[in-house]
């Protein structure tokens, strides 16, 4: 066999390992979504959505876990969002280029790498202890908001900064301050991106379970939160505790609940790629 | 002028929201530090860096943090072995081979595959993997390291052969035409021109694999065991120290006491090596975009 042969062969034989390892990770997603289908499938009923948690694996459901999930999400959004884009605009728009600006940068890429089990021990001392907020949705949610910060706070960057400069000078030549020209003009624009960057970072969130364990979630919750105030639990959690379980029963419930929690995630990663091959697609500068 | 003191009102809200950010990583530091000082005033430092037992919740009470780290160590070690050639090889055969049709279907499937929450992986590892794996390894007990790390490891492929495929993209063209130019093939250029014209981004991806590979916790608290034991052995059940976190906190151990606060000196252990590793690829980030410019 001559050089020239061998290193075709070569060329060809790493074809083959090529394609079979990028697929071997969609063959573990094809797996793994038909191991939950065959586990839990026959589990899903509006019983399991409506029923409180229980000892007795075929009466207990999801329904304090679901609204907790609805709870946590909600205020969790309500804080990271206006703090993430805040943050975003100000380290895009307003940050002189300088030490500062250096710092805030490492700071929030080593944010972004800090394992979210350490953000629960901050939100257990802080938001549990020092500020009183107890073991509720509260403290629950502000331990997510900051752990999902980082996420917000890049892709508003991103996307603020793929505004072209040509329309803040237009709107500055029509006499608009600075803030009218970003709120009116720029955020506008870049709206697309923001809003794909919060749905990534949300669906980051609903799938967080050591945090918000660490901080307190409860694994027995026998009523639905009325306030912010009070103790929660969320669905990744109720799952975790019925893995935890010899009885295979309750594995059957894992199963179920873990179909719903992947159809959600599923539901918003397809959502903000729609969203963002669509904002891609129109917008062209 | 009121304008001016709106605006200047605004700058300072938007100002204090990227502070926030500035006072979580002050939070953390001092949260860390501060119940690890108490934790360290009462079992001395050498202790808890040369012990080889880790029994905070027995009566018979050891603070050696070496076999909740052997346990993280070894997961991580497993993960990557997986992940690295798979990932690699991946974002290879999407920058240099595949069409584009192919990479634009497969890429979107691989970010659902790192967006699913890991308690869910932790279920996979659990009634799939082990399983599977106790078929031909009949020793294998039913928690163990080396089940979570083979999941772990697909969980992170495509953090490496998405951050690689950006590197191998942003290598000039020049580069490739004139390796073919040659005569090598698509392979030779891939691995004689492309990844060490590559190599920092490729690191950063490696580094941030890693990081987030120790940081891991639902996997390993479902699949690998809550026992700490100081073992390279991936057939037995383990502990790694984010799980020994999740113990602790779902249990009754009460506020303030030293069993409390070894989850702190747990958590700063891995927030410092975390720490070191996301700084060294921030500064090899921030040196190879300044080459390419």
């Amino acid at each position: 066999m001559n050089n020239e042969e061998e290193k075709t062969l070569k060329n060809n034989a790493f074809k083959v390992w090529a394609v079979f390892a990028t697929s071997i990770g969609l063959v573990m997603l094809g797996i793994l979504l038909v191991k939950i289908g065959m586990d839990g499938m026959h589990r899903l009923s509006l019983q399991f959505f409506t029923s409180l948690p229980s000892r007795r694996a075929e009466d207990a459901g999801i329904f304090t876990a679901w609204v907790g999930t609805l709870w946590i999400m909600g205020t969790t959004a309500l804080i990271a969002i206006p703090i993430g884009i805040g943050a975003g605009i100000y380290l895009e728009e307003y940050s002189k280029k300088g030490w500062w600006s250096n710092f805030l940068e490492i700071n929030i890429s080593n944010l972004a790498g800090v394992p979210s089990i350490i953000y629960g021990l901050l939100g257990l001392e802080v938001f549990v202890r020092l500020l009183h907020m107890g073991e509720s949705i509260l403290a629950g949610s502000f331990t997510l908001a900051l752990l999902i910060l980082p996420i917000v706070i890049v892709s508003t960057r991103e996307s603020i900064k793929a505004v072209p400069k040509t329309l803040r000078e237009a709107s500055y030549a029509l006499g608009a301050s600075k803030w009218q020209t970003i709120s009116m003009q720029v955020l506008p624009a870049a709206s697309g991106g923001v809003m794909t960057g919060i749905i990534l970072a949300l669906s980051r969130a609903i799938g967080e379970t050591a945090p918000l364990i660490v901080v307190g979630a409860l694994t027995y919750v026998p009523f639905t939160p009325k306030s912010v105030f009070d103790s929660f639990t969320v669905l990744p959690i109720q799952i975790f505790n019925w893995v935890s379980r010899p009885q295979a029963e309750f594995l059957v419930n894992a199963a179920a609940g873990i179909i719903v929690l992947v159809v959600i995630t599923i539901v918003m990663n397809g959502s903000a790629v729609l969203l963002r091959n669509r904002w891609q697609k129109n917008v062209k500068w | 002028m009121e304008m001016n003191t709106k605006e200047k009102i605004i700058e300072g809200l938007l100002f204090a929201c990227a502070a926030i950010c500035v006072l979580t990583t002050l939070g953390i530091v001092a949260v860390l530090v501060i119940q690890s000082v108490q934790f360290f005033s009462e079992v001395p430092l050498k202790d808890f860096l040369t012990d080889t037992q880790w029994t905070p919740l027995f009566a018979d009470k050891h603070f050696g943090i070496l076999p909740l780290l052997s346990g993280t160590f070894l997961t991580t070690i497993i993960a990557i072995t997986i992940a690295l050639p798979i990932g690699l090889t991946t974002a290879i055969y999407l920058s240099e081979y595949a069409s584009n049709t192919f990479r634009s279907t497969v890429k979107p499937v691989l970010e659902i595959l790192a967006a699913i929450p890991t308690v869910v992986y932790g279920y996979f590892a659990l009634t799939v993997v082990t399983p599977f794996l106790q078929i031909i390894f009949p020793s294998l007990s039913g928690f163990n390291a080396i089940s979570p790390g083979i999941v772990m490891g697909l969980m992170i492929v495509p953090l490496i052969s998405s951050l690689s495929e950006d590197a191998l993209y942003a290598v000039p063209k020049s580069l490739r035409e004139g390796s073919y130019a040659l005569g090598s093939t698509k392979l030779q250029t891939a691995f004689r021109v492309l990844i060490p014209a590559a190599s920092s981004g490729i690191i950063v991806s490696v580094i941030l694999a890693v990081s987030r590979a120790l940081g891991e916790t639902m996997i390993v608290a479902i699949a690998a065991g809550q026992q700490p034991r100081l073992t390279f052995d991936p057939r037995v059940p383990i502990e790694t120290v984010t799980t020994y976190i999740v113990q602790v906190s779902g249990g009754d151990v009460p506020h303030g006491s030293l069993e409390y606060k070894t989850i702190f000196s747990a958590g700063l252990s891995l927030f410092v090596i975390t720490l070191i590793l996301n700084n060294i690829s921030f500064f090899i980030k921030k040196k190879y975009r300044e080459q390419y410019e």
